[in-house]
């Protein structure tokens, strides 16, 4: 009797769950699961051991933390799995009892430790105390920049109340939602705003003094006027391509948090790069020489990424060592595999970079010589958009240089 | 009742760990956000900010008091007086990490009403990014005994020492070439100079890490740079899950 007590009601939570995420959905467009949606699957469980004590009871004299951990007692463990945002169960002292997959890979290897070795912001774990302490639900968000930016939000519900338990009883759910991509939304857009606003604002500066000049001074000079013609279309392209290098900094930013789960064979990625860029490496005299892995022509270099990224890398750090590398000089590209990790390295034999730029490389709008990159076209973004690819790839990049000599820019990404 | 008395000695291992774990946390986030409220100029994060040291000193003492307390009651020998000397030290070292933040918080304080020069702060986002990285991964290393990482960032300092040199040197260059940013200026070098003690504190932690782990104090010195300079971005640690 017990047990088909113990056995229904979870199935009519789980329902109820269903639909909770159903009614989130249709509240939120964006996202299927409103925090509604979590309030009230918390509320709901909560409700439901209320109400029902004699199977709580049932499951109580013969609990065994160990067993308990393994859901034997009421089936927590199914109700988490049927939570498609990560979701925990904890004790009463905070130590994790399970969680469900999807909670996998916020909190790796937390199962049987207290919560805060899992995730220590202050935030999650004040949220969780009081709970506990209060016996009501606590919501909270959490931000966090590294290794990737991301915004958790998330529960914490106390299943009964203020009701003393066993220790190692289940007595919170902790559910969790990754909110990133809306806040990366609104940061992006006030982002992109400063920046294009500063960057923008000397090049136009400079096109308004030119037309002004044409119309003035220069009226009926064809000489001058050809001139500044050409100066004035050198800087409008300049300018499209700083927005066109800060919208696509943007994109690559707001999806940093999601790794690319496509299967890239490095080699032809490389190959139509090069190819695309000989005409750029014939004006300087440069040869660009493609040398793949000794063993297997490169073709076997798999990666997990996104082609259109990683084109998106070797086409800065290619064009960076045509920019700066040695007229009549030489490059070399080359593919190959180390251990675990896929290896794309872009060496040239140009005027190299001093020790104390280097670590400041891939700042946005970091330029050695500001002047210099600017008479050649450079936003100074590119290797800020190699290094958030690069990121979001889950890989390092590596630079070494010794002035006047030449640089190797090395990307190491993980093999699909 | 034996095995209670194991259980319970575990369960103190488990507390003076967990207080450290919420140390960290705090101080990783009054570093985050004592650079926000620097960069935004947002006076009321920065007080918020600094007020949290006062959590990090509170837990310090708990930890020392319970750690003292565990010594006299259980007078641990071995592998327990290391661990019990290693979270002393650990604690001791996040404390720093949270005044040092603290003293950014403040600065932030005094310069909200300053519009500040846009590159520099672009320097020091850096350095607080590879700090806030380099602190993470002491954090997880310490939380899951990660000896090959807590040797990681051990030798990842090399990296923000670095960037310090960089940020200095555009630092001082932009005093000298505007005298009338000398004020602001120097607030902005002592918060480089800031991350960058953390950034020592932080090597320390790993040293505690290495030393819990294996037993072994590391001695040699960190490698040095010649005049080819490398460089290691590292912008996520090599194993993250
Ligand atoms: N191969 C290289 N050799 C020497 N210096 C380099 C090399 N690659 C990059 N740099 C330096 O790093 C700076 C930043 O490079 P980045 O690619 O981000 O910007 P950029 O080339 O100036 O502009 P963009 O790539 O946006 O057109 C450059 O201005 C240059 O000073
Ligand atoms: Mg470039």
């Amino acid at each position: 009797m017990a047990a088909l007590r113990a056995f229904v009601p979870p199935l009519a939570i789980a329902v109820a769950i269903v639909l909770a995420g159903v009614a989130g959905h249709f509240a939120g467009p964006l996202w299927g699961w409103g925090v509604a949606g979590l309030a009230a699957a918390g509320a709901l469980a909560s409700f439901w051991l209320a109400t029902h004590p004699v199977s709580r009871a049932a499951a109580v004299p013969d609990q065994h933390p160990a067993r308990s951990r393994g859901g034997d007692a009421w089936p927590w463990l199914a109700l988490l799995s049927g939570i498609p945002d990560p979701a925990l169960m904890l004790d009463s002292r905070g130590v994790v009892l399970g969680a469900n997959p999807a909670a996998a890979s916020f909190f790796p290897n937390g199962i049987g430790r207290h919560i805060s070795l899992a995730n220590r912001s202050p935030e999650l774990l004040s949220a969780v105390e009081q709970a506990l302490a209060r016996g009501s639900a606590q919501s909270f968000q959490v931000r966090s920049v590294v290794p990737v930016e991301r915004t958790l939000v998330g529960q914490a519900t106390p299943l009964f109340g203020q009701q003393k338990l066993e220790p190692t009883e289940p007595a919170l759910l902790l559910v969790i939602r990754d909110h990133t991509a809306e806040h990366q939304i609104a940061e992006m857009r006030a982002d992109f705003v400063a920046n294009a606003s500063h960057e923008l604002r000397t090049p136009l500066a400079s096109l308004k003094g030119f037309v002004e000049t044409l119309q003035g001074a220069a009226k009926d000079d064809p000489v001058a006027r050809d001139k500044f013609l050409a100066i004035m279309a050198l800087q409008a392209t300049r300018m499209s391509r700083l927005i066109d290098d800060l919208l696509s900094l943007s994109r690559i930013e707001m999806r940093e948090h999601v790794p690319p789960t496509d299967r890239v064979a490095l080699a032809p990625v490389i190959a139509d790069v090069v190819a695309a860029l000989r005409p750029l490496a014939e004006k300087a005299n440069i040869v660009v020489e493609v040398v793949q892995g000794a063993t297997l022509l490169g073709e076997g270099v798999i990666v997990l990424g996104d082609r259109d990224e990683l084109a998106q890398v070797a086409q800065n750090l290619i064009q960076n060592a045509i920019k700066y590398g040695r007229l009549g000089g030489r490059i070399e590209v080359a593919i190959s595999r180390r251990a675990d990790r896929a290896q794309l390295s872009v060496k040239d034999d140009g005027i190299g970079i001093a020790p104390e730029h280097l670590p400041r490389l891939t700042e946005r709008f970091y330029r050695v010589v500001p002047k210099d990159s600017r008479e050649r076209g450079g936003t100074g973004l590119g290797l800020a958009i190699v290094k958030h690819i690069v990121n979001r790839h889950h890989g390092v990049l590596d630079i070494t240089s010794k002035p006047g000599e030449g640089s190797v820019f090395t990307v190491r990404l993980p093999l699909a | 009742m034996n095995n209670h008395i194991v259980t319970s000695y575990d369960a103190e291992f488990a507390e003076l760990d967990r207080a450290t774990a919420e140390m960290g946390g705090l101080a990783e986030k009054l570093l985050a956000d004592a650079f926000a409220a620097l960069s935004r100029r947002d006076p009321r994060l920065a007080a918020s900010a600094a007020a949290s040291d006062g959590d990090i000193d509170r837990l310090e003492r708990q930890v020392q008091e319970r750690a003292i307390t565990m010594i006299a009651r259980r007078q641990p020998v071995a592998n327990d007086l290391r661990h019990i000397f290693s979270v002393l030290k650990v604690a001791g070292d996040l404390e720093r990490i949270g005044d040092l933040a603290k003293n950014i918080a403040k600065r932030a304080l005094a310069l909200s009403g300053e519009t500040h020069p846009k590159p520099l702060i672009n320097g020091l986002g850096h350095m607080t990014e590879l700090a806030l990285r380099q602190l993470k991964d002491v954090l997880d290393a310490y939380a899951n005994r990660d000896g090959a990482k807590a040797l990681m960032v051990w030798h990842g300092d090399a990296g923000l020492d670095l960037l310090y040199n960089s940020v200095f040197r555009e630092q001082l260059t932009y005093m000298m070439e505007d005298p009338r940013t000398i004020g602001l200026c120097t607030h902005l070098l002592f918060a480089a100079k800031n991350i960058e003690r953390i950034g020592d504190h932080t090597t320390n932690i790993a040293e505690n890490i290495n030393y819990l782990v294996t037993g072994v104090v590391l001695s040699d010195p960190r490698p040095k740079n010649d005049d080819t300079t490398s460089l290691l971005l590292r912008h996520r640690p090599m194993d993250a899950a």
